[in-house]
């Protein structure tokens, strides 16, 4: 379970999150929604502690941690309970498909390397890249390497899965083979939090679809409620003009 | 014009070559040190640590900015002026200590570009995964800054073996120190120092060789 209570975060004087409280039940595909620069993704990179929030505590399993107060123990634990697929896949340039999933265990959770490549080999195998093993990301496309961030997520085992626009940079061409991946995770009631621009995946996999607006969460609810049911003017003034350009 | 003694030239391969060992030992002792110096430096640089950022630029700065005859001078003949206790430094040492500090200064900089060139997601990726900084250094930054700072320090490199003929104005009978006594007794000056100059470019054609095979392995995840 994730909980956040008033989790807020400035940049200087700008509030970027102003107040969040948000709970997140255990296999939950949250999808979050909202114009560009209202805090969606830093929401996220609060959530993995890649950006320090200014306020607020948070609760992922087991571990709460007031913000303010975070011990770099406790940074690092969270960090660990959370994994993150980023938009620009950002795997390790110096190590194979094989290598950037296995990392986590071997280096993190210190796992013997046998073990470590053989669950490796098994996500490889889930994301539909066994014979991408031994392939260097500069030799994969954008498609294979997004799957390959994903699967690097998976190994951490971790609670929830945050995606940070994962499909944002991607040839139109690569889309549906990551969209489908992240499906199969949903299938597997694999908690995950979701910032996209994808309203047909909003609509079709998220069991609950949060609009954010001014660093504050404006509306929320199942799917067919917020698409076809929108109560909040900015609501429904976003989805207008995005189903114009991204049909559902 | 006399014809080149060749006989001499051949018979002086084996004596030169008897000190080209002293040479090698000047610069990889150097070049061991530089590195860690430098390495310190960068990282110093990076993470901007309070104090010991502005010594190390102000140390960066001088060990550039001034010749390394200048530097080797200043230690082997000026701070045992200074403090007597130093003049326990003999020609070696006041060498190896001058090749450290300047090419250290140099490598430092190369260092630090070629860290801050590695890719800010990678790192945040690093971090993501719940790595600390030392494991997210170790496992993901230095061995990409490696692959592009290797270029540059191998030409540092070749650059400090060079840079050791100067030790034989501090007295130290090094390949070019040999090479100027030898001369000098025999005053066959074009021949003597023909045969060290080809000594160096050997040495320095074989590091070359080296440094390509090198940046080939290095390069084998970048290609297509």
């Amino acid at each position: 379970m994730i909980k956040l209570e008033s989790l807020s975060k400035h940049f200087g004087k700008t509030v970027v999150l102003d107040g969040i409280d948000l709970t997140i039940e255990k296999g939950e595909i949250v999808v979050i929604i909202g114009p560009s620069g209202t805090g969606k993704s830093t929401l996220l990179r609060c959530l993995n502690f890649l950006e320090q929030p200014t306020a607020g505590t948070m609760t992922v399993g087991d571990l709460t941690v007031d913000v303010n107060r975070a011990s770099r123990a406790e940074i690092l634990s969270m960090r660990r309970r959370t994994a993150f697929v980023f938009q620009n896949y950002a795997l390790f340039a110096n190590k194979t498909a094989l290598q950037n999933i296995a990392e986590r265990l071997l280096v993190v959770d210190k796992w013997p390397k046998e073990k470590a490549y053989k669950r490796a080999r098994e996500i490889l195998q889930q994301i539909g890249l066994a014979d991408k093993a031994d392939a260097y990301p500069a030799a994969m496309s954008g498609g294979q390497q997004q799957r390959v961030g994903i699967g690097r997520a998976m190994a951490t085992g971790a609670e929830v899965i945050l995606f940070d626009e994962p499909t944002s940079s991607l040839d139109p061409e690569w889309v549906e083979e990551v969209l489908g991946l992240m499906k199969q995770l949903a299938a597997e009631r694999q908690t995950m939090m979701v910032v996209t621009h994808e309203m047909s995946f909003a609509r079709d996999v998220a069991d609950r679809v949060i609009f954010i607006d001014g660093g504050r969460i404006v509306e929320q609810g199942p799917p067919s409620e917020i698409f076809y049911n929108p109560k909040d003017p900015r609501t429904k003034d976003f989805l207008k003009k995005i189903l114009a350009t991204n049909p559902v | 014009m006399d014809v080149l003694n060749v006989e001499y030239m051949v018979g002086l391969i084996p004596i030169l070559l008897g000190y080209l060992p002293l040479t090698l030992q000047l610069a990889g002792t150097g070049m061991v040190l530089a590195l860690i110096l430098a390495c310190l430096f960068a990282v110093v640089r990076v993470l901007r640590i309070p104090v010991l950022n502005q010594l190390t630029i102000v140390f960066i700065s001088f060990f550039r900015g001034t010749p390394l005859l200048v530097q080797l001078f200043l230690f082997y003949y000026g701070l045992p002026q200074l403090v007597s206790a130093l003049t326990v430094i003999d020609g070696i040492t006041a060498t190896i200590m001058g090749l450290t500090m300047h090419f250290s200064a140099y490598m430092a900089e190369s260092i630090r570009a070629a860290i801050v060139g590695v890719d800010r997601s990678q790192t945040e990726a690093a971090l993501s995964i719940g790595m600390t900084n030392g494991q997210m250094m170790r496992r993901i930054v230095l061995p990409q800054a490696t692959r592009v700072a290797l270029p540059t320090l191998m030409n540092y490199f070749i650059d400090m073996i060079k840079a050791t003929s100067l030790a034989f104005t501090l007295g130290v009978t090094e390949l070019m120190g040999a090479t100027q006594k030898e001369a000098a007794g025999s005053f066959l000056y074009f021949e003597a120092f023909i045969v060290a100059a080809v000594i160096y470019w050997i040495v320095v054609e074989m590091l070359s060789k080296l440094q390509h095979y090198l940046e080939i392995r290095l390069n084998k995840a970048y290609s297509r």
